[in-house]
Order: structure tokens, then sequence, then C-alpha cells
């Protein structure tokens, strides 16, 4: 393997660290410029559940207090940054007093989950079929089914969604409609709760593949098109090696590399969007939590899952950044 | 036919055609028609399928009513014409398209709605574009420390998913208008054509005719304009189109979420509504497919004009 160099590291490190450190800042200055304030909308909240608040202005005073928000700004901001980097959000206003951390980690696992194992699967199909696209011993049905279904690739996983919940769930009633694992499952690592994950992760993970595919798929096939006039391609042909075997061997290898860094700047929005995803099936994710959040303008939680999901972002970007020059040992980093 | 005034063009498919004998006529005039690769199918369907909606937009207004798009105008949950609701009431022909759960006509919100979706992202990517030709000039000429802050920013923002950010700002502020959500979306899609611009003049900087022209004694504004942008035409629109479709994206991700705008209606907030009152569970299929039809018939568009953009900038895509 090949040693990464520092300076390649601290760059990359470097903008790790203000991706995050934007983000943050963005999140902390946008509700500052707005007139709205957190204190307020509780106590507006608690107005509404038990009807006059006694000594509302007390328990306002209270509130920002608990807030922080009679310190200077500057002085809050840097509480925040400080709060931030200890994944330390405070408490919900919808939930109170649960803190979001705590709501976050319960989300987290269920959204990385649905994921990665998402993502996984439309790397391989998507990069495999826009290998197919171009080789050229690819079945005719099959050159004729792919850019077919590439067709379905432009549309946003929501409406995939939406579709495939009506087909499936509304109608046919195969998949269940709601949730990440049916209410009479006890949540453990026994068989029942196994398959009922699977059952219920199953349709929210095909509507992302349906429609996410068709990226590496035209990735793929841009970048075939260009290894099939190489040299070493040409050679693997007159040496007489098998076709299944260049296709793999020769030709993939050399067009993935790329692909996995098309990866990196993609994968902010297969996030989002899988967010989405994970707010129409009412999946146990961050997608829900943020929608409930929204609901509610529970504040903090909306801080908190924007930031989170983030970071999460700009360290899968950072890990890519990192694991390519060891798979692809032409790369040099020097500078940039 | 060798008439001296007929453009270099014709010309040129006529000498193709004396050197290939064997081509038949039919092929020839595909090849003709092809030759200039701006008049491409993909390219035309996807262009067609877009102003098809604007035509929709535009038509809709004149010869249906689009006051009908107002909460109450109808009979709620009525199912388009030929249809039956769940309630086993069968779809008039006043409201063609059926009517949602508090008496819109579907019609009238699609004839309303579409048009502001695209409107939206068409607003929104020329916003980012016109911003990315000027960093991605500015980073790729003036080069040093100017280019490092915009290649480092650049590389930062397009991390960011604009969704996050996007919905942190509505929550925190409410309604917003068509426009605002639209430039708020710009501040999210200048990144790509900024880093588009940036390689690519770095490139051409060092190309033989941008040589020639500082040679010429050319002012900077006429090689940047006169000289690469030309070259950049196509990369530009194809990148503009990316940013039309991630735009819009983004603006439906917003107002499926509840936010977005809240009195004007859009296809998203459409869904969103449909969403909200179980319209899935009820079979009210026109309430929420409609507006999920229509957007999937947009980026369908948006994606063969991708596609025609691609085969006009990358020869090797094109097939004869």
């Amino acid at each position: 393997m090949t040693k990464i160099p520092t300076s390649y590291l601290m760059n990359r490190a470097f903008t790790l660290v203000l991706t995050v450190f934007i983000a943050a800042t963005l999140i902390w200055i946008i509700p500052r410029l707005s007139p709205v304030d957190p204190a307020e909308i509780m106590l507006s909240r608690m107005a509404a559940g038990g009807g006059a608040v006694a000594n509302s202005d007390q328990i306002l005073a209270q509130l920002q207090e608990n807030f922080g928000l009679n310190d200077p700004l500057i002085v809050q901001y840097f509480k925040y940054l400080l709060n931030v980097v200890t994944l330390d959000f405070g408490l919900s206003t919808a939930n109170f007093p649960t803190p979001v951390s705590e709501l976050i980690g319960q989300a987290l696992p269920w959204t990385l989950g649905l994921m990665i194992l998402s993502l996984i699967i439309t790397f391989i199909i998507g990069n495999l079929l826009g290998a197919l696209m171009v080789w050229e011993h690819t079945p005719k049905l099959w050159k004729v089914a792919i850019p077919a279904a590439m067709v379905f690739t432009s549309i946003p996983p929501i409406l995939s969604a939406l579709l495939l919940m009506w087909i499936f769930s509304a109608n046919l009633g195969w998949f269940p409609l709601t949730g990440s694992y049916g209410l009479l499952v006890e949540p453990g690592w026994s068989w029942d709760f196994i398959v009922s994950v699977l059952h219920h992760g199953f349709l929210p993970a095909l509507s992302i593949v349906v429609v996410t595919f068709g990226f590496w798929a035209l990735g793929m096939r841009g970048l075939m098109i260009t290894v099939q006039g190489e040299d070493y391609t040409t050679l693997a042909k007159a040496k007489g090696l098998k076709n299944r075997y260049i296709l793999y061997r020769y030709m993939i290898r050399n067009a993935i590399l790329p692909q996995i860094t098309a990866f990196a700047l993609k994968i902010g929005l297969l996030i989002a969007g899988q967010v989405l995803v994970e707010r129409i099936f009412a999946y146990n994710g961050m997608g829900k939590l943020l929608y409930d959040a929204i609901l509610n303008q529970d504040f903090p939680v909306i801080q908190g899952v924007s930031y989170v999901i983030i970071l999460m972002t700009a360290l899968s970007v950072f890990v890519v950044d990192l694991i390519y020059p060891l798979i692809d040992p032409r790369i040099r980093h020097e500078g940039s | 036919m060798t008439d001296q005034q007929s453009q270099a063009h014709a010309g040129e498919a006529q000498t193709a055609q004396a050197d290939m004998s064997g081509v038949t006529e039919k092929q020839m005039r595909r090849m003709r028609r092809f030759d200039n690769p701006w008049r491409n199918p993909k390219l035309m369907w996807g262009v067609g399928i877009l102003l098809g909606i604007v035509a929709m937009g535009i038509l809709g207004r004149i010869f249906w009513d689009p006051d009908l798009v107002f909460v109450g105008s109808a009979m709620p949950r009525q199912a388009p014409y030929g249809f039956e609701n769940l309630r086993g009431q069968e779809g008039l022909l006043a409201h063609p398209l059926g009517t949602d759960g508090s008496g819109r006509d579907m019609l009238a919100a699609i004839i309303i709605g579409a048009p502001n979706s695209l409107f939206v992202g068409l607003l929104a990517s020329l916003v980012g574009m016109s911003v990315g030709i000027v960093l991605g000039f500015t980073a790729g000429f003036v080069r040093g420390r100017t280019d490092d802050v915009i290649r480092v920013l650049s590389d930062v923002m397009i991390t960011i998913p604009p969704l996050l950010i996007l919905v942190v700002f509505q929550a925190a502020y409410g309604d917003v208008t068509l426009t605002m959500m639209a430039l708020l979306i710009a501040c999210f899609v200048w990144q790509s054509p900024t880093r588009l611009i940036r390689a690519q003049v770095l490139s051409m900087r060092e190309s033989g005719y941008v040589q020639m022209a500082r040679l010429s004694g050319a002012s900077t504004s006429h090689i940047m304009f006169r000289e690469m942008l030309p070259n950049l035409v196509p990369y530009l629109f194809g990148s503009f189109i990316a940013n039309v479709t991630t735009s819009i994206v983004t603006a439906v991700g917003l107002e499926v979420l509840g936010l977005g705008p809240q009195r004007i209606p859009t296809l998203g907030r459409t869904i969103y509504e449909a969403i909200n009152a179980g319209a899935l569970i009820q079979n009210l299929w026109w309430w929420w497919g409609l507006p999920t039809l229509l957007l999937a018939v947009m980026f369908i568009g948006l994606l063969l004009i991708n596609l025609g953009l691609d085969e006009v900038s990358n020869p090797r895509l094109r097939k004869l």
C-alpha cells in the first residue's frame, strides 16, 4: 500500500473542518436573523396545552436564560461551537426534556443502515449496467432495455417512493405502509425482528435504488467509451483473453476509479433524497425526526439533524478522498 | 449544384456524398441532418417536453379558470372524469382531473403549479450559473490567493446538501415567496459551474488560439467572452440543466416537507397535502399521482436535454 503524504492528508482534513465549520455557522446564524424566539415558541406550546400560563414573563425569562439567549452574541456563538463539537444540541422543545443528541442517536442507525445498503446495491447495479451499455458483447435485448430503464432514473426518489408505496403497500398490501419495524415485534436480535426490519426496509431501499442507479450507469458509460479505445484493451483482445475477463479485469477496473470521486460529489444529494424517502415511508430515521421537528417547530432538533447529516456527508467525502489514492496508485497527491 | 454562394456546410455534404457512393439516400439525409450537432433528437424531445409544460401553463390560464385553484371551489375528493371515488360518485366533466381534499380543482392546480416548479428551477440555476461564470473566470484568470479562496469555497460548499440548510432557513422564517425560494436555492448551485469553468479556463489558457489572441493584443475581456466562452457553451448548458434538475429536486423536497411557499400552489405542496391527508391509503390517486406524474415528465425532459447535450459536446457518444 502506498503511503498518503501528510500534505494531502492535511489538505483534506482542512477541507473537512472548514465544511463542518461553515455548515455549523450557517445553521447558527440563520435562526438568529429570524424574528422568531425559540423560548416564545415553547411558551406558546405550553399555553396551547394548558390554557393560560401563570407567571409567563418569569418562565420566558428563565427559558431564555436556559437557552443562553441573554449572553452577548459572540459568547453564544462560541458556546454553540463548543457544544457542536461534542454533538450537544441542547434539549428538544417538543419532547422536553429529552436531549436532541439522544433523539438523533435513536434515528441515526436506521438512516445509516438504509443508506449503506441502498448505496452498495446501486453502485454495483449502476456500474455494471453502465458497462454493459458500452460493451460490444452485450446481448441485443440488454442494449435496448438498459437505456429504457434509465428514463426512470431522472426522477427524484420521493416520486418513486410514492409510486412504489401506492402499488405495493396501499394496493397489493405486500409491504407495510409505515415504520421501520412491526409494532408487535420486540426490538432485539431475534429472527422475527430482523425479518420485520427487512420487510419494512425493502420498499424505501428499492425506491432509492430504482432512481439512483442511472447516475452511476451514465457516468460508467462515458468512462467505458474512453477505456474501450485504450491500448491495453486492444492488447488484451490481441492476447486472446476471454471477453468476460477483459470486461471485468481490464475495462471496468480502470473505468470504475473516477466513479468513486463522482460518488464524493453526489453523496450530499443522495442523503438529502433519502431524508425525503424516510419521511414518506415514516421510516424511523433522520428524515422522520426532521419532519416531526419541522411540524412542531422544534428548533434544536432541526439544527441537530441538519448538522449531523452535513457532518455525515463531509466525513464520507473525507473518507473517499483518503481511500482514493490507495486504490489508484497513479494518482499523485501534490498540493490539491 | 456547385453554386459558389451555397453554404460551406452544404458543400461539405456534397463532397461526402461523392466519396461515399455506397451510402443510401436515406442514410445520407440522416448524415446531413446530424451534421449540425445541436439538432439532436434527444435534445429536441427534451426541450419539447419542457416547452409543452410552459405552454400548458399559458394556455391553461386562458382556457381554464385559474380561480378554481382556491380552496372550496368544488366538492372535495371527486374522481377524475370517467372514474369513481370511494363513495362511488362518478367524476364530473366540470372537474376533469378530479378535486383534492379541500375542494381545489386538480387541473387548475397543475396549470398553476407546474410552471411554478419549472420557474424556480430555471431562475435558481440561472443565478447560480451567472455567479459560477464570474467566479470561474476570476479564479482561472486572476490565480493566486483569489483562486485559492474560490477553489476551497466551492469545494466546501459542494458537499453541503442545500436541502438541509434551507430547511433550517425556512423553519426559522416561515413563509417565503417563489422568487425568494429560487434565490435561496441559487446560493447552493453555483459551485459546480464554478469548478467546471475554472478547470476549463486553466486548460484553455495554454491553448494555441488563446495564446494567439493574446499575442495579437486582445483585451482580457475579449479573450474571456469572445475566445473562451463560445467553446464552453455545451458544458455550460449541460451544467445549467443539471442545476435546474437539482434546484427543482430541492424545491420539491422542501415543499414535500411542508416548507416552501405556503400560499402559492406548487406541485410539491400538493403532494405534501395529499400525503398528510392519507390520500395513498384512501386510493385518491389523482391527488398525489398527477403532480407526481407531471414532475416525472419534467425530470425526464431535463434528462433528455442532458443526454442530448452530452452527445453535442462528446461526439464519441453520437451514433449515425
